[in-house]
């Protein structure tokens, strides 16, 4: 069970939780509420490069498609296919569905804490 | 309601012509291996199935059609008879110039009004849709920088309450779409642009009035920045009839734009019709035009043109059918962008008491309520009210769009409609407001009169059944 306090945030409700060397990343909790019924996720491929601040890929509702924006600089190793399988996942355990893990970790945008987190969306 | 493949009885049909009594060989080459699936159905129960149909539909002549920047105005009938003349309908694009010289006038003078509306001097008919327009205009753009040899322009701007098809537009074209922020007046934020704008900046694209129906008030400081900086400014003429013959784009500064035949000018569109996406430009980017026009009675391409967008000279019946409201219309071509206005003004000052609007000053064509308030402590949803607004004989307008308002309802009566429809529509909106709080349920269980209820949108998106699956009984 991954506890929503140890994981870092950005202003743009995605989530990182390191694992070594590597991260994963996510959308919060608030990102799914605010999204609705998640019904298709598009994500790069393992090998591509992601930037930070810059989009990984996009998630899509039946209310509209936001963009989810790479919160480090590296290179994808590893996809979550069962989000594209099954979107609704997000919905039901947004911290449990990672998008992707990137190695190679060069840059990162500015990280809020969890406390940080919800107080910037409270 | 059955569909008409399952209403079909084998042998049953339409007696079209009298049964064949000679025999009758055909090569094997061209047949099918199997029978084409089509209904087998009496004239009189298809006829029936069609008018059933029809009834459950929703269409302009139907009732108020307030969807947001869709301008679903009014098709007068006087055009379709215009594009019906046979001497229009029945031309086939490949025919020598000299013999369709009346089809080339109707384009040369649609395209001075064009020109004249919009103060630009040259229109591409080819384009067949608003999105075609503005991927048009784009590889404009991209022709002249790269004709010019700058080649590191790689960057379109696009603010963040554009239309959903710019940045479409911006990476079909090749272009890396950069979003410029809104301010919290709901218009360009200048500091933004200011911080974005640079030797990458290709152009910018910019829907004025934009989405939430404002005009901005810093447009000549925006494509002045824009020219500085190298980029060229691109008009998505979506909601020009907010502005028409009162504003020109070129004269505000941009060079190149699209307008929507099947909104601006009055022909149908959204199932009733083809669209038509005419681009403007100006004389330096003429070179680049794509497809043929006519020169002293021959087709001539452009010298550096970008190509064919589409085959021939586009939709050219629309082409018809806008000429005719602009000679119906003539010169009181601004009374459309004046009625547009005050239609809109009027719903949004009969409704700002009740329900919160997104950026509370005067609108132009259209404007946006934000429910998001009224949904945080009601739970009563942008999608409810759009749902209840069924009942009452209305279609909903633009939900969840443009993205910067939460919970967004944009309203887009349009130019066409008369003060008893708009004081219907107000009255449904207010009854609405005091359902959300004096029976939510009866919101959020809307529709109760249409021929299907609420329709489970997740799932379909979900699990789309895309096809019909026929048994295979022959």
């Amino acid at each position: 069970m991954i506890d929503p306090k140890e994981l870092k945030y950005t202003k743009d409700d995605e989530w990182v939780r390191y694992d070594g060397e590597d991260a994963y990343i996510g959308i919060t909790d608030y990102a799914q509420s605010e999204l609705g019924d998640l019904v298709f996720v598009n994500l790069p491929e393992v090998g591509d490069s992601v930037f930070a601040g810059e989009p990984l890929g996009d998630v899509e509702s039946v209310k509209a498609v936001a963009d989810v924006f790479c919160p480090v600089t590296g290179e994808v190793i590893e996809i979550n296919e069962d989000i594209l399988d099954d979107a609704s996942l997000i919905n039901s355990n947004p911290y449990g569905s990672w998008f992707i893990k990137v190695g190679n970790i060069s840059d990162n945008v500015e990280f809020l804490t969890a406390d940080e987190y919800d107080e910037y969306r409270g | 309601m059955k569909l008409i493949f399952e209403k079909s009885i084998p042998g049953r049909g339409q007696d079209i012509f009298p049964a064949c009594d000679v025999p009758v060989k055909m090569p094997a080459a061209p047949l099918r291996e199997k029978k084409a699936h089509l209904p087998e159905i009496s004239e009189n129960e298809m006829g029936r199935h069609y008018t059933a149909l029809a009834k459950r539909a929703h269409g302009v002549n139907d009732g108020f059609y307030p969807l947001g920047s869709c301008t679903m105005k009014h098709n007068p009938r006087i055009n379709e008879k215009m594009a019906n003349l046979p001497g229009f309908a029945k031309l086939h694009p490949l025919q020598p110039a000299e013999t369709v010289q009346g089809a080339n006038e109707l384009i040369a003078d649609l395209e001075k009004m064009l020109c004249e509306i919009t103060g630009m001097d040259g229109v591409t008919f080819q384009p067949a849709a608003g999105a075609h327009g503005e991927f048009t205009g784009l590889l404009l753009i991209k022709a002249y920088h790269t004709d010019r040899g700058d080649t590191e322009r790689t960057e379109i701007l696009v603010p963040d309450a554009a239309h959903g098809t710019n940045p479409a537009s911006a990476t079909m074209a090749g272009y890396k779409t950069v979003v410029i922020k809104s301010n919290e007046n709901g218009t360009v934020d200048l500091d933004d642009l200011k911080a974005h704008l640079g030797p990458k900046t290709a152009g910018l694209m910019l829907t004025n009035p934009n989405t939430v129906g404002l005009f901005d008030p810093n447009i000549m400081e925006i494509t002045r920045l824009v020219h500085e900086a190298g980029g060229l400014c691109y008009y998505d003429g979506a909601n020009l009839n907010a502005v028409i013959g009162i504003v020109r784009p070129a004269d505000i500064g941009f060079d190149v734009i699209h307008m929507n035949l099947h909104k601006t000018f009055s022909t149908p569109h959204g199932g009733g019709g083809p669209g038509s996406g005419p681009c403007a430009y100006k004389d330096f980017l003429a070179p680049f035009a794509p497809g043929l026009v006519c020169k002293d009675g021959k087709y001539v391409r452009a010298e550096k043109s970008i190509g064919n967008m589409t085959g021939f000279y586009g939709n050219f019946l629309v082409m018809v059918k806008a000429y005719a409201y602009l000679l119906t219309i003539g010169k009181d071509v601004h009374t459309i962008a004046e009625n547009a206005v005050l239609n809109a003004n009027y719903m949004q000052e009969k409704l700002k008491d009740l329900y919160p609007i997104a950026f509370d000053t005067t609108c132009m064509h259209e404007f946006v309520i934000g429910l998001d308030p009224i949904y945080r402590k009601t739970h009563v949803s942008a999608l409810d009210v759009a749902k209840a607004l069924l009942d009452y004989g209305i279609h909903p307008p633009t939900i969840y769009f443009p993205l910067i308002v939460h919970e967004a309802l944009m309203i887009e009566p349009t130019e066409t409609e008369t003060k008893e429809t708009l004081d219907e529509a107000i009255t449904a909106f207010r009854e609405i407001y005091d359902r959300i709080f004096n029976a939510p349920e009866s919101v959020q269980m809307a529709p109760q009169t249409t021929p299907v209820l609420r329709l489970d949108d997740t799932k379909a998106a979900r699990e789309p059944h895309l096809r019909y699956e026929f048994c295979d009984c022959e």
